[in-house]
């Protein structure tokens, strides 16, 4: 208590020491002179003349000015004194400099700018909080099977769940949807969320107007109501309140519109905001209940307070133990999934991002290491003023916190240009790259970003800063005035040189880091696909309105003429309908076991494969390669007997090296066998990465035609491949256009080329690739730099030593070799420390690498190589000026 | 120091300050002869380094500064002691007295 009052007594005092610097320095002269005169009366009573008397009086008290600066000390004012006279001297001295502080300025900008670029990204995807009310309680569920770690969750299941859990105090399941809006001027096909009653209330989504859904509306069989996102509800309807009680016609069904919700909402976070929320007994899906189906609903939970995700998922383990009891069919086999929330939106971007945090890091030190060595060879040419202050009087404490200052000064300006270079990088990198990261939207410099970049500012003024400071110091203090200001330089040398060598080793494993993400994506680039993209566009059709709660075989029917009018387009080479799994893009599939052994007894005993049904053409269109018999064909119809095409995984899987042609497979869902007719090739479904590590590889192949009655009906809509010419590819438009002749309400939507599915699933890998790259071309600029201006340096000091071997008769040629030698000293010892460090650090990424080990022996050459190539360009330079030294103007140097 | 003084201890100049002040309030030049005086000049004190020592126990809050007159009426800066400095002065005392009386100890029955 009493020395916290004295700390405060002592703060106020010298506080008014400093806010009252003119009165208290009056009142210390006022002081000194009182005592000076009293002192020199006394001399002039012991009889000395006046001016005698003043003299001896001033020679007692030691120096006024001096006893005034200890003065001053004593009361505590020159520390912040200190700073503003150091400020301003070291503000004086860089703007003398423009050349070396515009140099170090541009370095930091860039060095901090990217840190801070990069932060802000980390900041806003992995360590800003979800934009829900407690996000920490929100959980995604998910139904584990055979083959599927995160699966979807059948609606019966989802109901037991939902009612038989302790752990939870809300829960729902959603799916993405796409309905076709008519009634409105314009037919139109909008995003759509199929969700279960509770979804926005667990959220704490609350509708912007009306209400949300209520218990009991999400039924089968419930009054049809939707809620409206507002960017639909602003563009289609004027953001008008008359909204609420509305009808909206989705795929020909009147919903009464009771609420709207926020435009901000967006589940995942990642862009996808929907149109429309529709609750799922809405859904026409004959198998909407079926306990086996999961139709690619996922839930999301909130964790009631203080239960623990260990205890939730304890709940969830017992709960699933009991259905798979109670419906061993569908349920053996299959276990609940908890991933708190967070982690199911960042944690596939999280190993990514952090990789690229540690280059970006490397980038910082290299920058700081380039303007620690411009401030070495500054030091040069200031050893006399220091040691000429020394000679005044200053510590050496003082003059490095003088030099200290300066750099501070430094690194404080570069962080201010680095917001700005960070303020216009990111975003300007993030739409270059769309799509690949989540939460992309909520990446911006908030004060979390500027108390960032205001640390790492600091902290890079100290590391650049200290060791020059420290040196130029030391130096100052012995040789500095003796010898004309060159002694400490072979000293100042060697650090300049060892701070390349270590600059060499940290480009070099930048350089290695991004060389093995070039090769993950050529080797990505390079992996067959099955298929050939070149001209095949796929896109989206719903059924009409008019056809809702037709006749089976009137859906058929539409179906043949959606397909034939398709393939009437001229320029169209092959066009198939697509209901099932689409490569790439999305995932179906079916059970079956073979024919000669009695039907399996639950679910998780059949065998799985990925379900493509597809029309006759579909193999054309894609480009598939057929192996053996023949691919579907118009004659596998309703009326034809079942027939499957199989791809080589499942041909080799079940039937070993037997022809699976001609044999017989059952399939979970029809009472007839159906007979193999074909094998094609294998296409990648789940992502040229991927798709090798993948359980679920078989794929099957089946018509449309051939659905059941009950299945017919696609209740997701339904995917058109069609070919074209690379070279002329058919528009998009041309295909519109020819569906609404159709029916107006015939409306096709969501096209894309199968050549941007592929590059869209490598977006994440090409974001670490591009900005690994970018990383590592700013830190070889950096160290080019960083190594011709030490070698530049090297030669200015050396003037008079190539004089003298010039005029000893060395030649150009000598003095050449002996300048770059040097340079390829430092950059060969660095690249060897960088191999070492490379192999240590390059294992930290091997999870981002595809087809190529992180101690790939091709990158460490080419690196290796292509560095010391460009090291030594950039030493060219001043060892060719050296060449051009006069040894008589050189030996009169001095 | 050739003529005979001695050099003052390490902290011993802030002892005979807060001592000087014990009577009452005085300026810096009168503390200055006041210490001169009664130790028989045999201590030299470097008036440079007085009022350094002033000011640093002004911030202490050991002593407290006011303006006043002077005898022959000039503004002149003078110091009392705080309350905190005469509880100071009293443990400085004893401390010194214990050091000097510890070491005369040392130095007889050596």
């Amino acid at each position: 208590m009493l020395s916290m009052l004295a700390m405060l007594r002592d703060l106020s005092f010298r506080a008014r020491a400093l806010l009252r610097r003119g009165s208290v320095e009056r009142e210390l002269d006022d002081e000194l002179r009182f005592h000076l005169d009293k002192q020199a009366d006394k001399h002039v009573a012991a009889g000395l003349t006046p001016e005698q008397a003043a003299r001896r009086a001033r020679l007692e008290l030691g120096g006024l000015d001096r006893t005034k600066l200890e003065c001053r000390e004593a009361r505590g004012v020159t520390l912040v004194e200190h700073l503003v006279q150091d400020v301003r001297y070291g503000l004086r001295k860089l703007r003398r400099s423009p050349g070396f502080t515009a140099i170090a300025l541009l370095t930091l900008a860039l060095g901090i700018g990217a840190n801070t670029a990069l932060f802000s990204v980390v900041n806003g995807v992995l360590l800003s909080s979800l934009p829900y009310p407690e996000p920490d309680q929100l959980v995604t569920l998910h139904q584990s099977k055979p083959n599927f770690a995160t699966g979807s969750v059948p609606f019966a299941n989802f109901r037991d769940w939902r009612d038989q859990s302790r752990s939870f105090t809300g829960m729902a399941i959603h799916r993405p949807y796409a309905f076709s809006l008519t009634g409105e001027r314009t037919a139109e096909i909008v995003r759509a969320e199929l969700v279960s009653s509770e979804f926005f209330s667990l959220l704490g989504v609350a509708p912007v107007l009306g209400r949300g859904f209520a218990p009991g509306e999400d039924e089968v069989g419930a009054a049809p109501v939707a809620l409206l996102g507002a960017s639909l509800w602003q563009r289609r309807f004027g953001g008008s309140p008359d909204i609420l009680g509305h009808t909206l016609v989705l795929n020909g069904r009147g919903y009464t519109v009771v609420g709207v919700v926020p435009a901000t909402f967006d589940l995942y976070l990642d862009g996808g905001s929907r149109d429309v929320y529709v609750p799922i007994g809405q859904w026409d899906n004959n198998i909407l209940l079926q306990r086996g189906a999961g139709l690619g609903f996922h839930g999301v939970g909130r964790l009631a307070p203080g239960v623990s995700l260990e205890q939730a998922q304890a709940d969830m383990d017992r709960i699933a133990g009991h259905l798979a009891s109670v419906y061993p069919e569908t349920n053996r086999g299959t276990g609940v999934v908890l991933i708190p929330f967070k982690e199911w939106v960042v944690g596939g971007v999280r190993p990514i991002l952090l990789v690229l945090f540690g280059a970006v890091a490397l980038v910082l030190l290299i920058a700081c290491v380039n303007v620690a060595n411009l401030l070495l060879a500054r030091a040069t040419g200031r050893t006399r003023e220091l040691a000429i202050r020394v000679a005044l009087g200053a510590g050496r404490g003082r003059l490095l916190r003088q030099l200290l200052t300066e750099s501070m000064l430094l690194a404080l300006a570069g962080g201010a240009l680095g917001l700005l270079v960070a303020a216009w990088g990111t975003p300007a990198a993030l739409a270059l790259l769309p799509g690949s990261l989540p939460r992309a939207g909520e990446i911006s410099l908030d004060g979390r970003v500027l108390v960032f970049a205001l640390g790492v500012s600091l902290v890079s003024g100290v590391l650049f800063g200290l060791a020059p400071a420290l040196r130029a110091t030391e130096s100052s203090l012995h040789v500095a005035l003796k010898d004309g200001g060159r002694g400490a330089s072979s000293a100042r040398h060697r650090g300049q040189d060892l701070l390349v060598v270590i600059q060499m080793a940290m480009v070099f494993v930048l350089l290695v880091g991004a060389g093995l993400m070039i090769r993950t994506l050529s080797r990505l680039w390079s992996v067959d696909p099955g298929l050939d993209p070149a001209g095949v566009m796929t896109f989206g059709v719903s059924l009409p309105p008019s056809m809702t709660g037709t006749s089976p075989d009137a859906i058929r029917t539409h179906l043949r003429r959606v397909e034939e009018r398709v393939k009437a387009i001229p320029g169209i080479e092959a066009v198939a309908l697509s209901t099932g799994a689409l490569p790439l893009q999305a995932d179906d599939e079916q059970l079956f076991w073979l024919d000669g052994v009695p039907r399996p007894a639950s679910s998780d005993q059949m065998n799985w494969a990925l379900w493509y049904v597809v029309g006759p053409d579909y193999r054309r269109a894609m480009g598939i390669p057929l192996l053996a018999g023949r691919f579907l064909g118009p004659e596998d119809d309703e009326r034809g007997a079942l027939a499957v095409v199989v791809d080589e995984v499942l041909a080799r899987q079940y039937f070993g090296s037997e022809s699976p042609v001609g044999r017989l497979i059952h399939m979970d869902g029809y009472d007839r066998p159906a007979r193999v007719v074909g094998v094609v090739g294998h296409v990648v479904q789940w992502g040229l990465a991927s798709d090798e590590t993948q359980s679920l590889r078989a794929q099957l192949y089946f018509s449309p035609m051939q659905l059941g009655d009950e299945t017919i009906a696609p209740a997701t809509g339904i995917d058109v491949v069609v070919r074209s010419d690379p070279a002329a590819p058919v528009s998009f438009q041309t295909i519109r256009a020819a569906m609404q002749e159709i029916s107006p309400d015939e409306i096709a939507a969501d096209p894309r080329t199968m050549d941007q599915v592929i590059a869209d699933s490598l977006a994440a890998r090409r974001f670490s690739m591009f900005i690994f790259a970018v990383f590592a071309a700013l830190a070889l600029l950096l160290a080019s730099i960083g190594i011709y201006g030490v070698v530049s340096c090297g030669v200015g000091q050396r003037t008079s030593e190539i004089g003298i071997r010039m005029a000893l008769g060395a030649r150009r040629r000598d003095v050449l070799g002996l300048i770059l030698g040097g340079g390829v000293k430092m950059v060969l010892i660095g690249i060897g420390l960088g191999v070492a460090a490379a192999f240590g650090l390059t294992r930290l990424m091997a999870h981002l690498l595809y087809g190529v080990s992180a101690t790939d022996p091709f990158t460490f050459i080419a690196v290796a190589v292509g560095l010391t190539a460009v090291a030594l360009a950039a030493c060219y330079l001043p060892a060719r000026r050296a060449t051009r030294v006069d040894p008589m103007i050189a030996l009169r140097h001095d | 120091m050739g003529d005979g003084s001695i050099d003052l201890p390490q902290g011993t100049l802030d002892l005979l300050i807060l001592k000087t002040l014990a009577v009452g309030p005085r300026h810096g030049w009168a503390i200055s002869e006041r210490i001169h005086q009664i130790s028989s000049s045999a201590l030299q004190i470097q008036q440079g380094s007085l009022y350094p020592a002033l000011h640093r126990l002004e911030r202490r809050g050991l002593i407290a500064a006011e303006w006043g007159a002077s005898d022959n009426n000039r503004r002149a800066k003078y110091y009392s002691l705080t309350r905190s400095g005469r509880k100071q002065l009293s443990v400085e005392e004893s401390a010194w007295h214990r050091l000097t009386a510890a070491v005369a100890l040392v130095l007889e029955e050596g």
